[in-house]
């Protein structure tokens, strides 16, 4: 089973929002302690090694280009 | 060090001349096999070859078993290894067996694990026994054997290969004199000479945190357990272990920071209050203290020209998982049947090869494991450390953050992807598949497969299970059966469970317990053809 791009949640600005408001009132480090946490719980959730690493994947080539984005505009 | 005087004084050995020190003429002596290094693996390795009738020579540098406990937890696997080589009674009797594991997190019990929650095995899933005595056990066992020949203060020099074989020179405290082997096997431990001699790289990681490891003396009520802290109250921010051995001495492991002083951490005086501060008392004597960073390396390759690498000298691991002895003689167990019939000339040299893949193999699993435990004992960044500490809170409540908590993944035999094995034609449910160790069940009241394996013999075997019909094992590959008349029973079913066997069911195993090829409807070319095949001949 292939990581699912599709938008999944009925209503996405609530699973965004939901998200945004457990970080409220977090220190930084207060709200990288519970990102890990997050990503841990729900990895585990979908249980899928395959599913994972296209995930991590993903998130590590938004983050390549956004640098070269960044130093584009630099 | 104080207490470790009683055993070193009944395992001083001699140096004795050999009449090999005194020939005359250029060419030295002749010998088929050379193995360098009485540790563990070439103890084992010396006895495995001469139980099946091959004579060799034991060349070790030193003239006594080595100093302190060092490596204390065998597996399973090694416990039935060592039955074969006629030593596992005596080590299990002495040896502290345990298969519960608990892992602490501060001031409390994260979780608990048992190795091996099922019955109806022979041996448990650990024992734990100090280095010292298991090579105690051996060197006796070796006195016992014709066909070993057994040098202290042999330390070999210098090593020219030539094309079918290896001349060593060996130093002793009567002057030089040399040898040549057909094949010399190295076993001399992780700062291997011989590896040097051939110009092998050992290339790896170093890690930076260093461990103090304190073997005490004292009289204690703790269970026999493998108990594991993640930051204890008694040792804040760091790990530790405890682990029971005989003689009411107990293995202590105390992760220190990358930048403490070894000279200053390993003095007594300096170890004895963080040793008080963990047990709540300081009635306690020291039996050996020590110093180590982890290390995870392996060569590249296992074999070069006519020098077979095999334990400490091949690969190397972090201790937390039991990795280290144990894949030793599981090396030694690999070798010493193909060595052997490569010597006899009854498989092409080219069997050898599959030492190295399927060792090779195995130490890759291991050196992962080991070094996943090491990186979450201790994390390389402040990222790593934060993961791990989600893990850690996340295991108080639920059952994925337990199993993902690491206090060290303990030993279990490697599966081989090799070309010995033959593929599985036949549908399977469960059972070991080709390339897997063999299981152990009751086959009787106080009897069991691996004693049936053992007894008959060290060489191929056919496992069925009775069809009424009698199928015939190839010449040279023993019988076993269950069931049927003269068959050996199956007691409890769990033969036949362990195996998914169904009436006809047939496995090959090779003589080191490895599962070659199996079968549900057997024909003589069938088991012909995979024992060819393991046999080397492809």
């Amino acid at each position: 089973m292939p990581l699912s791009t599709s938008s999944n949640f009925a209503r996405p600005d609530d699973a965004f929002r939901a998200i945004v408001e457990a970080h409220r009132g977090l220190t930084e480090e207060q709200s990288a302690d519970f990102d890990a946490a997050l990503v841990l719980i729900l990895a585990n959730h979908i249980g899928d090694i395959e599913v994972l690493r296209e995930a991590i994947g993903l998130a590590r080539r938004r983050m390549i280009d956004g640098q070269q984005q960044q130093q584009q505009q630099q | 060090m104080a207490g470790a005087n009683t055993h070193q004084a009944k395992t001083q050995f001699g140096y004795r001349r050999h009449p090999d020190q005194d020939r005359a003429g250029p060419r030295p002596a002749e010998h088929p096999v050379v193995i360098v290094g009485a540790g563990p693996v070439g103890l084992s390795l010396a006895i495995d070859l001469a139980q099946r009738g091959q004579r060799v020579v034991l060349l070790d540098d030193a003239d006594r078993i080595g100093e302190g406990s060092r490596a204390i937890c065998f597996s399973k696997r090694s416990l039935e290894y060592w039955d074969r080589l006629g030593v596992g009674d005596r080590m299990v009797d002495k040896g502290v067996v345990w298969s519960v594991g608990r892992i602490f997190h501060g001031e409390c019990q994260l979780y608990q694990f048992n190795l091996l929650p099922e019955d109806g095995h022979k041996r448990p899933a650990f024992i734990n026994l100090q280095q010292y005595y298991a090579e105690a056990y051996l060197v006796d066992r070796i006195n016992e054997l014709p066909g070993i020949d057994l040098r202290w203060r042999n330390k070999v020099t210098a090593l020219e290969q030539r094309n079918d074989s290896a001349l060593l020179t060996i130093e002793t405290p009567e002057g030089a004199y040399r040898l040549t082997a057909q094949y010399v096997i190295a076993c001399d431990g992780a700062r291997s000479s011989l590896r040097q001699m051939v110009g092998a790289e050992f290339a790896g990681q170093v890690f930076e945190d260093q461990f103090l490891i304190a073997d005490v003396k004292m009289t204690a009520e703790f269970p026999t357990e493998r108990w594991f802290w993640f930051d204890p109250p008694f040792h804040a921010g760091r790990s530790a272990l405890l682990h029971r051995q005989p003689d009411d001495v107990w293995r202590i492991d105390l992760q220190l920071n990358r930048y403490a002083d070894p000279v200053v951490e390993k003095k007594p005086e300096n170890v004895r209050p963080r040793i008080a501060r963990m047990l709540g008392h300081d009635k306690f004597e020291f039996e050996w203290i020590s110093l180590y960073k982890f290390q995870c390396r392996r060569m590249d390759r296992f074999i070069h020209g006519r020098v077979i690498f095999a334990g400490d000298s091949a690969h190397q691991v972090s201790p937390f998982g039991a990795r280290g002895a144990n894949s030793g003689l599981e090396d030694a167990e690999n070798l010493s049947w193909k060595l052997d019939r490569v010597l006899r000339g009854t498989s092409p040299a080219s069997l050898l090869e599959s030492y190295h893949v399927e060792r090779s193999m195995a130490a890759d699993e291991n050196i992962r494991e080991s070094t996943r435990s090491t990186d979450f004992m201790a994390p390389n960044s402040h990222q790593e450390a934060r993961l791990r500490k989600a893990v850690l809170s996340l295991a108080k409540e639920t059952e994925f953050g337990k199993r993902m908590v690491n206090g060290g993944r303990l030993s279990v035999p490697c599966s081989y992807d090799t070309p010995l094995s033959s593929p599985d034609a036949d549908a399977w449910a469960g059972g070991p598949r080709p390339g897997c160790s063999m299981l152990d069940a009751p086959v009787a009241d106080q009897a069991y497969l691996t004693d049936a394996f053992r007894k008959g013999g060290m060489d191929f075997a056919l496992l069925s299970f009775s069809n009424g019909v009698a199928i015939d094992a190839p010449d040279g590959v023993r019988d076993i059966r269950i069931g049927g008349a003269g068959g050996l029973a199956d007691p409890l079913g769990l033969v036949a469970k362990r195996y998914d066997a169904e009436p006809g069911t047939t496995y090959l195993l090779r003589p080191d317990g490895y599962v070659a090829a199996r079968f549900r409807h057997p024909t003589r070319e069938s088991v012909a053809a995979a024992l060819s095949r393991a046999q080397g001949f492809n």
